[in-house]
C-alpha cells in the first residue's frame, strides 16, 4: 500500500512538537504541515528542520488544502472554539488537545472505536488519559460508584495554560470519570510539585466499588495497562490494587518517552501519545475505506 | 505600642485535621459563635483542606461546604467569615458558592513557588467583594527571593494580604523575621503569617512575624490544627495583651472558649509528640500526620522513618498519596529484616 493520509498540526508549542516527533514515526499518517501565528517560533524552525511544512499564517494556511484529512489541534481552549468550526466546514477531522471539550471525550483503550466517525474528537486532560481507563477497568470489574484521582505532575511540566485553567483540568476530568470511566460520582485533584530534578507525573486513582472481587479487580487493572502501554510505553502501576472494603486504590506512574519532552513530563507524552494513537487508527480505518472504493 | 493586630482563628479549619474533619455544623456554628462573641476578627471554616476537601485522599468530612457555611453564617454578627481555597482541590464554584453564604475573607493557598495557579481565584474573589488572601504553603520550601516573587505576584492579581505561611512547623524565629521582613519590602499589601507547632516555636514565630511587620496572625483554640497544631489563639491573645497590642479579643472570653466549647470537642489532645516533632524536623505538610500514622500501621513501619523520606523527596503540600506509596517502598526494601516475613 505504501499510502498515508495527511495531517497537520496547529499549535507548534511543547504539546505540537511532541506529537510532531510521533507523527513524524506513524504508520499510517503524513505530518504535511505544522502551522503557527508566530513568525520567530521555535516549534516552526524545528518543524522546518525536519522537513515539514510550517507556516505562522495559522489556521489559514491549511484550510481549503483537501489534501489534509486530520488536524490536530494543541493550541488551547479559546483558540480552539474558533477553529473548530472553519475545520468541520473544510471537512477535516479535528483531534482536539485542548481543553475546548467540544467533541466527544475520547481515551483510545476504552471508547476510541465508538468515535471514529466523528468530526472532533477530544482528549480530555492529561491526568484523565491516565486515569480513566483504570476507572472504567475497575467499573466493568466491580462497579464504580465514586472514583477520585489525584494527579501530580512537575511545576516545570505545567504550562501556562494548565496554569492559568486549574479548575478547568479538575472539572473536565471530573466529568471524563464519570462519562467514560463509568462512575456515579468523579472527582479530581491536581497537584504541582516544583522539586529538582522534577518529578515523573503520578496518579493516584480511588474508587469506591459495589463489588470488592479483589482477583477481578487486579485482573482488570492489569489487562488494562497492558492496553495503554501499547500507545503510551512508560505508563507503570506502582502499588498494584489495594483493596480496603470497597475501596479500591491504585497508584501509577507515566515516564513520557522523552521524543522532544524531558521524560518527567508523561503528562504531557500521555496526552500527544493518545492522540496520535486516535489519529492513527483513523487513518488506518480512512486507508482501508480509500482501499475497498478503489478496488 | 498601640499596633492592632487581626487575629484570624483557624480552629474550624485547620483544627478540623486533629479532628479528622468530623466536626459537625452544630459544632461549628456554636465554637464560631462563641469565637465571635469573644472578638475574634476573621474565623476560617471548612474542611482542614480548605472547600471542595472532602475526599479520599485527605478523608472525608460527614458534611458538605455548604452544611458548614449555612450553619456558621448564620450566626455571626461581627466576625468576618473566611474560607481556604487550594487550587487543584478547589475551584471558583466552591468560592462563588462561600460568597452566597457571605464568606468575606478567601485564602487562596498555593505552594510557596506555586501562586500563579491561583490567579483566577484571587481575581474572582475580589469581583465577589471578598478580601482576597495569597497563602504561600510550605514557605520554609524556597530561598527568600523566591518567596519574594511569588508575594509580589500575589500583590499584582490584586491581593490584599500575603502570608509567610508555614505548613510543615518548620520554620525557626529567625527564618520567619527574614522571610516576613524581605516580603514587607517587597509588597505594599499586610502581611500574615501562619504557624505551626511542631517545633515548639508557634507562638515565638507569630511573635517575630508581627515584630518584622505582620499584622495578622493566625490561631487556633487549644492550638487544635494540622501536626501538632497551631499558635493556640487564646495565648495568642494573652500575650499580645501583654505586649500592648490592640486586637478586640475579650482575654477571659477567649479562654473560656478554648477551655469550655472547643476542649470538649476534640477526639485528641494537641500535643508535640515524636510523630509530629519529626514534621516539623523534616518539613513535611502537617496534616501528613494521622495519614502517615494509619500507613505505618498498616505496613509495619515507624512514622518517622515514612515521614523523614517524604521530606527527602521534597513533597509538597496535597501529596497525602504520597505516604502510602513511600510506606510501600519502604515497606518492601525493608522486607528481610521484618520478622513476619522470615517465615
Amino acid at each position: 500500500m505504501g499510502e498515508k493520509i495527511k495531517a497537520a498540526i496547529i499549535g507548534p508549542g511543547n504539546i505540537g512538537i511532541d506529537l510532531m516527533y510521533k507523527i513524524m514515526e506513524s504508520r499510517f499518517l503524513e505530518l504535511d504541515a505544522v502551522v503557527g501565528i508566530v513568525p520567530e517560533s521555535e516549534g516552526l524552525k524545528l518543524a522546518r528542520q525536519n522537513g515539514i511544512k510550517a507556516s505562522h499564517e495559522g489556521i489559514r494556511s491549511i484550510i481549503g488544502n483537501k489534501e489534509i484529512k486530520i488536524v490536530f489541534d494543541a493550541t488551547g481552549a479559546k483558540p480552539h472554539l474558533t477553529h473548530a468550526p472553519l475545520l468541520k466546514e473544510d471537512g477535516k477531522i479535528v483531534i482536539d488537545l485542548t481543553p475546548a471539550a467540544i467533541g466527544s471525550y475520547v481515551v483510545p483503550s476504552v471508547n476510541m472505536e465508538e468515535h471514529l466517525n466523528e468530526l472532533n474528537i477530544n482528549m480530555i486532560t492529561c491526568g484523565g488519559q491516565a486515569t480513566i481507563p483504570i476507572v472504567a477497568a475497575i467499573n466493568k470489574a466491580a462497579g464504580v460508584k465514586y472514583a477520585e484521582i489525584v494527579a501530580t505532575i512537575s511545576s516545570k511540566s505545567a504550562g501556562v495554560g494548565t496554569r492559568q485553567n486549574i479548575d478547568e483540568f479538575t472539572q473536565t476530568t471530573a466529568r471524563g470519570l464519570e462519562i467514560i470511566g463509568g462512575a456515579e460520582r468523579g472527582k479530581a485533584i491536581i497537584i504541582l510539585n516544583p522539586a529538582e530534578p522534577p518529578i515523573i507525573m503520578r496518579d493516584t486513582v480511588y474508587t469506591r466499588v459495589e463489588n470488592p472481587d479483589s482477583e477481578k479487580i487486579t485482573d482488570a487493572v492489569l489487562e488494562m495497562t497492558k492496553k495503554i502501554q501499547s500507545y503510551v510505553p512508560g505508563y507503570r502501576i506502582k502499588v498494584p490494587p489495594v483493596i480496603d472494603g470497597d475501596k479500591v486504590t491504585v497508584l501509577l506512574e507515566v515516564e513520557g518517552a522523552g521524543h522532544y519532552l524531558p521524560k518527567y513530563s508523561g503528562n504531557l507524552d500521555i496526552m500527544t501519545a493518545a492522540a496520535m494513537a486516535v489519529g492513527d487508527r483513523l487513518a488506518e480505518k480512512l486507508l482501508a475505506k480509500a482501499n475497498r472504493e478503489l478496488s | 505600642m498601640n499596633k492592632q493586630i487581626r487575629i484570624v482563628d483557624t480552629t474550624l479549619r485547620d483544627g478540623m485535621h486533629a479532628a479528622s474533619h468530623q466536626f459537625s455544623p452544630d459544632d461549628m456554628a456554636e465554637i464560631a459563635k462563641n469565637l465571635d462573641q469573644a472578638g475574634i476578627d476573621t474565623i476560617e471554616i471548612g474542611h482542614g483542606d480548605g472547600l471542595g476537601g472532602s475526599s479520599f485522599q485527605y478523608g472525608f468530612s460527614s458534611y458538605s461546604d455548604e452544611d458548614y457555611l449555612k450553619a456558621v453564617s448564620s450566626v455571626l454578627k461581627n466576625a468576618k467569615l473566611g474560607v481556604l481555597l487550594l487550587p487543584g482541590i478547589g475551584t471558583m464554584k466552591d468560592l462563588e458558592l462561600s460568597a452566597c453564604y457571605g464568606a468575606k475573607v478567601a485564602r487562596i493557598a498555593t505552594h510557596i513557588t506555586e501562586a500563579d495557579v491561583g490567579e483566577q481565584h484571587i481575581k474572582l474573589a475580589k469581583a465577589l467583594g471578598m478580601e482576597a488572601v495569597g497563602f504561600l504553603m510550605m514557605s520554609h520550601m524556597a530561598p527568600l527571593e523566591k518567596l519574594v516573587e511569588q508575594a509580589k505576584l500575589f500583590e499584582s492579581y490584586g491581593a490584599d494580604v500575603v502570608y509567610v505561611t508555614d505548613s510543615a512547623g518548620a520554620m525557626v524565629p529567625e527564618e520567619v523575621l527574614n522571610a516576613v521582613k524581605n516580603v514587607r519590602e517587597a509588597v505594599s499589601i499586610k502581611i500574615g503569617h501562619h504557624a505551626h507547632n511542631n517545633l515548639s516555636l508557634a507562638l515565638a514565630n507569630s511573635l517575630v512575624a508581627i515584630e518584622a511587620g505582620a499584622e495578622l496572625v493566625d490561631g487556633s483554640c487549644k492550638g487544635m490544627g494540622a501536626g501538632a497544631g497551631n499558635t493556640q489563639t487564646e495565648v495568642l491573645a494573652v500575650v499580645l495583651a501583654k505586649l500592648g497590642y490592640k486586637t478586640n479579643v475579650d482575654l477571659y472570653r477567649i479562654m473560656d472558649v478554648a477551655d469550655d466549647i472547643v476542649s470538649p470537642k476534640m477526639a485528641r489532645s494537641q500535643v508535640i509528640d515524636k510523630n509530629s516533632l519529626t514534621i516539623g524536623y523534616a518539613g513535611v505538610y502537617g496534616s501528613f500526620l494521622l495519614h502517615a500514622l494509619r500507613a505505618a500501621e498498616k505496613y509495619g513501619l515507624d512514622a518517622r522513618d515514612i515521614l523523614v523520606e517524604l521530606g527527602k523527596r521534597k513533597t509538597v503540600g496535597g501529596q497525602e498519596d504520597m505516604i502510602v506509596d513511600v510506606a510501600y517502598e519502604l515497606r518492601q526494601s525493608q522486607k528481610v529484616n521484618l520478622p513476619a516475613d522470615n517465615n
